[in-house]
């Protein structure tokens, strides 16, 4: 079953977006929304790199008791750039402003999207915002954590807390920007016949997520503004001498940072819902229920950031109302998994790369929600709160699920985007190696945290040796998982097997182009009419 | 989409009534009515302002539901963030 | 090829009226993102004022009542002149969406003078926050108020200074010749953002000028 009128059999004469032009001008001033998220990937795994290093310099430090690698502010900056770097300049552009970027217009039927001029503007705010965060880091860095709580970040650190927390304005700017640019293209530029019950659910998630990124950034802007004028000032609404309150901050940073994380994560189920179909052969089981648990998780999202203030301050009356609303929030997430669960039931299942990816998305993120369940729970939290436990469950969450995610999500598009196939067997074996160095890193941080190593610490007691040994082991075998994609994708942009319009045999209207795409995507507007995930074997509509 | 739209009318007539509810807040501010009904009154006036300026010359009177939804959504959020925020610095200390 | 040099640039659009959708929707997100961008302000505020009364009726009462309120007015005409030029170019009056927008220009430049005055003022009486700021007898929350009150309107009049902007790149538009009824949306669109930025300051007035009169 087609989803196009009268697909064209012969040699397609539109030249491929990366053909159209050989000129570093024809990049840096493109206006191709393919191309621009080649510019963001190649962006985002240019910081990936750098907190990575950071990460690594962290967990060899952390191979002994003692703090002999580093010293204490060292560290501290340290944790900072890993974070920083890695929420901002990875994971929150990352499925959206790369893959979502290259892939929504396509899917939708649509040139590009709504706004071109305004896309690629977007990633010159990123890489501005990306050069300050550089050149702070490499002036010495920041010492408060991501996180930027006052007074400290306001008033007492001596790091360059201003050209970083200007560099994330700039870099937020740009969020929106994407945000913006996504919500109007999925409402205006739809193909015909491409109704809202027939969009494919990676869509869904990433119309979920704008509608966060558009909200919820904001905030975060004029909360760093307001640090900034607080450091710049010498006075601020944080100051405690003026009756300020610093938790005035958390509760402003966290409105945001919150949704923060469901803009990291809910790309990612987007792309599960797809490799889940292509891979079973099978419709996603309850399409409408997953689209909607795709708002709901949104909305919800809103609601929680309390949770992460349970023992700053607060009031207790405040805490238990945000326990109640997290405990809320697990439920779309839950009906996800299920539905991805169904949808493999009774699928004619094919293990390629991306279906591994999800599979190990499913297993890691039921494992990280689970915890969040227990850390939404009040006398859990008093007990865990800023120890390992909590950085394990929400690397569980962003490696074990975003950045699984992610990976999936360029192999099962990396024949649109390189025209090229990698080598499976190559890829298979690094994905089960990046499971593997996974759970051995992050796994021994459960313990860890519940036995009371505290989180942003160098020295730890004696008795925690083993288990930070067993996990910095684990983080080396999952650098090895990290970088091996890096190889044989290079590779095989240049070499691999040349790839058809849909290698795959999926469904959705961007494997109904040559691959690598055409330059404006479609020799003719496609019609669509039929349902996202009409696979022939037979299988009920949803 | 912008087949309509207010009149030169209209707009002389809305503009009249924004004065008019300038004045009146200005002169509401002396009423000597206690501070928390001077600050209701002043934030009811500007509430209509804004209504007026958003319907009138912002044109949502005569838009779509899907901008209107967008219109109010920042407002819905934003007072999701204010309450709740709000919400923990008024229990303080209230019930333990 | 697709770039940005390209004039003009290759549409992803059907038609104009879709595109035209597209632009309006666009800055009715871009909006929302701004209530909440000031938003974080507003809260900061109605925390702070409901914790310190005295401190912000102290603070708003070394206000100037009628630079707010002449402030206000100013503002408010600005909108009706902006209004009246998207009129002017539904009927392809050039010469009047000129006028109209210079006019509205105008008073925005007035505000800003007025404002820049205000600043001045605060400046000698040291009601800047910071190591010369001097209470005036009341309690060091008057200067979390004074805080707000530069943060609040400081962010507005960096948006009246981008409306400023956009005003001045309207009336290039219609000087030469690329605002009509079919090309409407530039001003409708500019308009929108001006209006928001107005309202804005509606809320700002009541809330820092009137609190103890």
């Amino acid at each position: 079953m087609s989803l196009l009128v009268t697909p064209p059999e012969i040699e397609t004469p539109m030249p491929s977006y990366l053909e159209s032009g050989h000129t570093v001008r024809s990049w840096l001033l493109t206006l191709d929304h393919k191309r621009i998220g080649l510019l963001y990937m190649a962006a985002i795994t240019f910081f990936f790199t750098i907190a990575a290093i950071a990460a690594a310099l962290m967990r060899i430090e952390l191979l002994t008791p003692q703090g002999d690698l580093v010293t204490s502010d060292m560290y501290n900056r340290l944790f900072t750039v890993h974070g920083v770097l890695m929420v901002w300049f990875f994971l929150i552009p990352s499925i959206p402003s790369a893959l979502g970027n290259f892939v929504i217009p396509m899917m939708i039927g649509a040139r590009d999207v709504a706004f071109p001029r305004l896309n690629l503007f977007s990633w010159y705010l990123f890489m501005a915002g990306g050069l300050l965060a550089l050149y702070s880091i490499l002036g010495g860095g920041v010492d408060t954590g991501w996180t930027f709580y006052t007074p400290y970040s306001s008033t007492y650190s001596n790091s360059h807390v201003m050209a970083m927390a200007v560099g994330v304005f700039i870099a937020g700017f740009s969020s929106i920007a994407t945000g913006l640019n996504f919500i109007v293209t999925i409402h205006k530029l739809r193909a015909p016949g491409m109704t809202w019950s027939r969009l494919p659910l990676f869509l869904w998630s990433l119309y979920a997520t704008s509608l966060i990124l558009v909200l919820a950034t904001p905030v975060l802007a004029i909360t760093l503004v307001l640090i900034t004028l607080e450091r710049v000032f010498g006075v601020g609404i944080f100051d405690p001498k003026l009756g300020g309150d610093p938790l005035l901050f958390q509760h402003l940073f966290w409105f945001y940072s919150h949704p923060a994380v469901y803009i990291m994560i809910l790309p990612g189920m987007g792309v599960v819902s797809e490799t889940m179909a292509v891979f079973s052969r099978k419709p996603v089981f309850g399409y409408r229920v997953v689209a909607a648990s795709s708002l709901a998780i949104a909305i919800l999202g809103f609601l929680v950031w309390g949770h992460h203030m349970f023992v700053s301050g607060q009031s207790v009356y405040a805490g238990v109302v945000f326990s109640l609303l997290s405990f809320l929030v697990a439920v779309p997430s839950a009906i996800k998994v299920f539905s991805w669960t169904a949808t493999l039931y009774r699928g004619q299942i094919s293990f390629e790369t991306p279906l591994i990816y999800s599979l190990g998305f499913i297993g890691l993120f039921t494992i990280g929600g689970l915890t969040g369940l227990f850390l939404a729970a009040l006398p859990v939290d008093v007990h865990v709160h800023d120890t390992y436990f909590v950085v394990a469950h929400f690397h569980y969450i962003m490696v074990g699920g975003m950045v699984l995610a992610y990976m999936g999500g360029v192999h099962y598009w990396w024949p649109k985007i390189s025209g090229r196939l990698y080598h499976e067997w190559t890829a298979r074996i690094a994905a089960i190696i990046t499971f593997i160095g996974f759970n051995l890193t992050f796994f021994p941080q459960f313990v860890l945290g519940y036995l009371g190593m505290p989180r942003r610490y160098h020295m730890y007691p004696e008795q925690f040796q083993t288990l930070n040994v067993l996990s910095t082991a684990g983080a080396s075998i999952l650098g090895v998982g990290y970088a091996l994609p890096l190889f044989y994708l290079g590779w095989s942009f240049f070499y691999g097997r040349k790839a058809g319009p849909n290698p795959w045999g999926a469904t959705g209207l961007e494997w109904q182009t040559a691959s690598p795409a055409p330059e404006h995507n479609f020799e003719t507007t496609p019609v669509v009419t039929t349902g996202p995930y009409a696979y022939p074997e037979g299988n009920d509509m949803p | 989409m912008h087949s309509a739209g207010p009149t030169k009318p209209v707009l002389y007539v809305t503009y009249a009534a924004l004065m008019g509810l300038l004045g009146l807040s200005a002169w509401a501010a002396y009423w000597p009515i206690g501070q928390l009904w001077n600050f209701a009154i002043a934030l009811l006036i500007a509430a209509i302002k804004t209504a007026l300026v958003f319907f009138i010359f912002m044109q949502l009177r005569y838009q779509r539901g899907l901008i209107r939804v967008f219109a109010a959504a920042g407002f819905f959020w934003l007072a999701i963030a204010g309450i709740l925020t709000f919400s923990d610095y008024i229990t303080r200390g209230a019930l333990f | 090829m697709s770039d940005i040099l390209l004039e003009p640039p290759p549409s992803p659009f059907v038609d104009a009226k879709q595109h035209s959708e597209a632009n309006h929707l666009g800055m009715w997100v871009f909006l929302a993102t701004e209530i909440l961008f000031f938003g974080g302000l507003f809260s900061a505020y109605t925390v702070y004022r409901w914790s310190t009364p005295e401190a912000f009726a102290q603070g708003s009462g070394h206000l100037e009542y009628w630079i707010g309120t002449v402030n206000t007015a100013v503002l408010l005409t600005s909108s009706l002149f902006v209004a009246l030029a998207d009129l002017a170019v539904k009927r392809d009056d050039r010469r009047w969406v000129t006028l109209h927008l210079a006019a509205a220009w105008l008073l925005g430049a007035l505000f800003l003078a007025l404002k820049a005055y205000e600043y001045n003022q605060k400046y000698l009486d040291h009601l800047v926050p910071g190591p010369n700021f001097d209470p005036h007898g009341g309690a060091p929350q008057v200067q979390l108020f004074m805080f707000l009150y530069f943060a609040m309107t400081g962010l507005h009049a960096v948006h009246m200074l981008f409306g400023l902007g956009a005003l001045l790149w309207l009336l290039w538009l219609n000087h030469r010749g690329r605002v009509s009824s079919h090309r409407a949306d530039a001003v409708a669109v500019v308009g929108l953002y001006w209006h928001f930025v107005d309202c804005v300051w509606i809320f700002l007035y009541p809330l820092l000028y009137l609190v103890a009169r």
